[in-house]
């Protein structure tokens, strides 16, 4: 593939797929080799680029799931049952295969660990991807910024990085909160609604500490989140936002 | 294609009550002309069709938009500033040349499909450059400045292209 060293460009290149893992029966990891990459910075995401034999050629956005120094780049993708990238990607792959993909794109959803804290983050669904780059990129610096994350997912079978979070748990600097909300299995000790003002109020910090918060997730999940954190006193400017808004028809 | 009107924006959607909204388009020498809603709403609208290209790969056909044109904004003025940055609540901006926001190519829109806009797709108001990446058609517009020169916005400082052409794919910088 032709490169020309224009600064600033985002050229495709060719990666090749590493190991891959199952997260849960609809998502899965992919680490990828990649020849020419300057790295990333936690929150952002690539381009995928894949070519059909016809010459029919689909894109989607994805976020990137590993930290910065973890030394090999990891994404995070979940089937969209209808939709035309993700399932070749979670089903069809092979380790060895080759994915064309561009990156990393973003500078505005990103944490870094001179950015510092109080953070919430807080995430829906596959929304908690950027911010397990985060939580890890927090973790892997030894960061001091005190940190509390809320994911929401439909059920515990498809909770993304369950064991990992479940040990970071025990860590001080880290005060992870999971809820459900369309199951509630027995012994679960998590929350077991939707995101409201009561939860986000009862997990997150208060105004006064001006904390730095993430919302990733589906468009309706941000904007309810985001909408209630200006309710509770957050300023709009401590609040990013990164919306999975549907593409084609899903 | 989409059915749906997928977002694509950085923070809380801003929820600015039309008592307190106005719309300023400020020359390049320090002169400006200002309308509250209500004197915004008497200019001569007009409605339009139009298919929209988002950068995030969708693509909307035949949607139906109630505005101001832009030429009908900057009537009163007389500049010889080549480019814009619109400005947006929230701290948002972006930046376009001004031959891409006049005879008739754009416009500020406060109605969407015969309703009124609303704030989740950037109402009251935002811009509309349907011939631009949608990212150009700046939600929650509240003016328009006037420059010599041309400074990147919000978006376009974080590595999205300068101009944004859809047919031309300029999604991101170098394209």
């Amino acid at each position: 593939m032709a490169r020309t060293a224009i600064p600033g460009r985002l050229n495709w290149q060719s990666a090749r797929v590493g190991e891959l893992i199952d997260e849960t029966a609809r998502a899965r990891s992919i680490a990828l080799e990649l020849p020419d990459w300057t790295g990333h910075r936690a929150g952002q995401h690539v381009d995928v680029r894949l070519t059909a034999e016809d010459g029919y050629q689909a894109q989607r956005s994805y976020s990137i799931a590993s930290a910065p120094a973890d030394g090999r780049l990891v994404l995070t993708i979940e089937r969209l049952d209808d939709g035309e990238v993700s399932p070749y990607l979670t089903d069809e792959l092979r380790a060895g295969d080759e994915l064309e993909l561009r990156g990393p794109i973003g500078g505005y959803f990103v944490w870094e660990q001179s950015m510092g804290g109080p953070l919430f983050l807080i995430g829906g669904g596959s929304g908690i991807v950027p911010l397990q780059s985060m939580l890890r990129h927090h973790r892997a610096t030894g960061s001091d910024a005190p940190l509390r994350l809320l994911y929401s997912a439909r059920s515990r079978a498809d909770m993304l990085y369950r064991d990992e979070l479940a040990r970071l748990t025990d860590e001080d600097e880290v005060d992870i909160s999971l809820t459900l909300t369309r199951e509630s299995p027995d012994g679960w000790e998590g929350y077991r609604r939707r995101i409201d003002a009561d939860l986000l109020d009862a997990v997150g910090w208060r105004p006064q500490t001006r904390p730095l918060i993430y919302i990733c997730g589906p468009n309706g999940f941000v904007e309810t989140a985001a909408n209630i954190l200006v309710d509770l006193g957050h300023p709009p400017d401590r609040i990013r936002t990164e919306r999975f808004g549907p593409t084609g028809t899903a | 294609m989409t059915d749906d009107f997928p977002v694509l924006s950085a923070g809380p959607t801003p929820h600015t009550p039309l008592t307190d909204w106005d719309f300023t388009v400020r020359g390049a020498t320090g002169e400006r002309v200002t309308w509250t809603w209500a004197e915004f709403r008497l200019l001569p609208s007009e409605s339009v069709t139009r298919d929209i290209h988002c950068v995030t790969k969708w693509s909307k056909l035949d949607t139906l938009w109630t505005g101001v044109s832009v030429d009908v904004l900057l009537d009163r003025l007389e500049t010889t500033a080549a480019y814009v940055s619109a400005f947006s609540d929230g701290g948002y901006t972006t930046n376009l040349p001004l031959a891409d926001l006049t005879g008739g190519k754009a416009w500020v829109a406060f109605g969407y499909g015969g309703d009124p806009l609303d704030p989740e797709h950037g109402g009251p108001a935002r811009l509309l450059v349907p011939h631009l990446y949608f990212w150009k058609s700046a939600k929650w517009v509240r003016g328009l400045e006037l420059r010599d020169r041309d400074e990147p916005g919000f978006w376009e400082s974080y590595g999205y292209h300068n101009r944004g052409d859809p047919w031309r794919e300029q999604r991101y910088q170098g394209d």
